[in-house]
């Protein structure tokens, strides 16, 4: 059953990311396209998972991880530009 | 993949889980796509988008707790992180998208004036 | 007495976030012996120290417990907003009734504030945007707003008097 409900899952996600990808080249201003970027990363990790469960390694958490790490950083340092234009005070 | 060995009970919830949490992300991800101005379009990832990769996490953590024997908490973690700095980002964008004086979708009630 | 209390400062200015440290040092390597519960203690108790400097106010948690009802709350208060959101995103958009409103805070203890204001975040189709810390308010935006007056009182009901008590 899990078999057959993680390709369905894949799916759904990467047509999420294609949702997210329009958003991103429509913008219409730069705050929408790092929203875009933000939720993207979000799906990538969901991506990775079903993958890892797909192959049956247990591994690719660290990966998981650190995806989640950098989009939570890079969000936050876009946006703290856009709002003092510079990332550290 | 090597499932065979679980209960169809457990694997039952496991494909619940994985299954629910992509509908709600694509939702999420549906919301940013639709929806008409900035400030609408953040509802959807913080909210939607979380919760939906939530679930798929705790699908994971299921199935490799289930899989190996022993407890795998590994997911637990990334989906802490994830609940703790959703807000904030979320917050961090709305910032930058008021300091850029975006204007609400026309029918946007209170639009501060900075 | 004094001295007594001075080192326990410097060793473990913030002991739930030590405790907390090492539970999370457990979790990431994900093996549960008693090498790794040392090594995460060491960590909890190396990190607050080495980073105290930099931390702005020590908020104080008075009462674990209703922490952790509240966190329990927030779990339930997610997946009900979540499934709202989600409806009046697949509604069609003229629907909406989107607004911004201020919220009146209550509560002055930072680490305080940002827990509710991510509270805002995660729950009933808010989004909190701006913390006017001379006001002492916070500018939040509605997806759909009905009644403001009311909004405001829920949000105050549900979640900032259970974290007045917690902070307290």
């Amino acid at each position: 059953m899990i078999a057959l409900v993680i390709p369905i899952a894949m799916t759904l996600f990467a047509v999420a990311a294609l949702l997210n990808l329009y958003r991103l080249a429509a913008g219409p201003d730069i705050v929408d396209r790092i929203l875009a970027l933000d939720t993207l990363m979000i799906n990538s990790i969901a991506l990775i998972v079903l993958a890892d469960i797909q192959m049956g390694l247990g591994v690719l958490f660290e990966l998981a991880l650190l995806i989640a790490l950098m989009g939570f950083v890079g969000t936050v340092a876009m946006s703290k530009y856009l709002l003092r234009g510079d990332v550290i005070e | 993949m090597n499932s065979l060995d679980m209960s169809w009970i457990m694997q039952l919830v496991i494909a619940l889980f994985l299954l629910v949490g992509a509908v709600v992300a694509l939702i999420g991800s549906w919301g940013l796509a639709k929806l008409p101005d900035f400030y609408t379009r953040l509802h959807g990832p913080t909210k939607a988008s979380t919760l939906g990769v939530g679930c798929t996490l705790i699908g994971s953590l299921l199935f490799f707790s289930h899989q190996q024997d022993g407890v795998s908490v590994q997911e637990a973690l990334v989906t802490i992180f994830l609940f703790a700095t959703a807000p904030v980002s979320a917050h961090m964008m709305g910032k930058a998208a008021l300091r850029r004086r975006l204007r609400g979708v026309a029918g946007t009630r209170n639009m501060p004036k900075e | 007495m004094m001295p007594l209390i001075r080192a326990r400062r410097f060793w473990l200015p913030h002991p739930l976030f030590s405790l907390f440290l090492a539970l999370l040092w457990l979790l990431m390597v994900n093996d549960v012996s008693m090498a790794n519960a040392l090594l995460g203690l060491a960590l909890g108790v190396a990190i607050p120290m080495v980073t105290h400097g930099f931390w702005a106010e020590e908020a104080r948690i008075r009462r674990p417990l209703p922490l952790l009802r509240y966190l329990l709350v927030l779990l339930l208060d997610i997946l009900r907003s979540n499934l709202v959101v989600a409806l009046r995103i697949l509604r069609p958009a003229r629907h909406l009734k989107p607004a911004f409103f201020i919220y009146p805070l209550t509560l002055d203890d930072d680490f305080a504030i940002t827990i509710l204001a991510s509270t805002i975040s995660l729950t009933p189709g808010t989004v909190s945007l701006h913390h006017d810390a001379e006001a002492n308010t916070l500018l939040v935006h509605a997806l759909h707003l009905e009644n403001e007056t009311e909004a405001i009182e829920e949000i105050h009901r549900r979640y900032e008097r259970p974290l007045q008590e917690i902070f307290r």
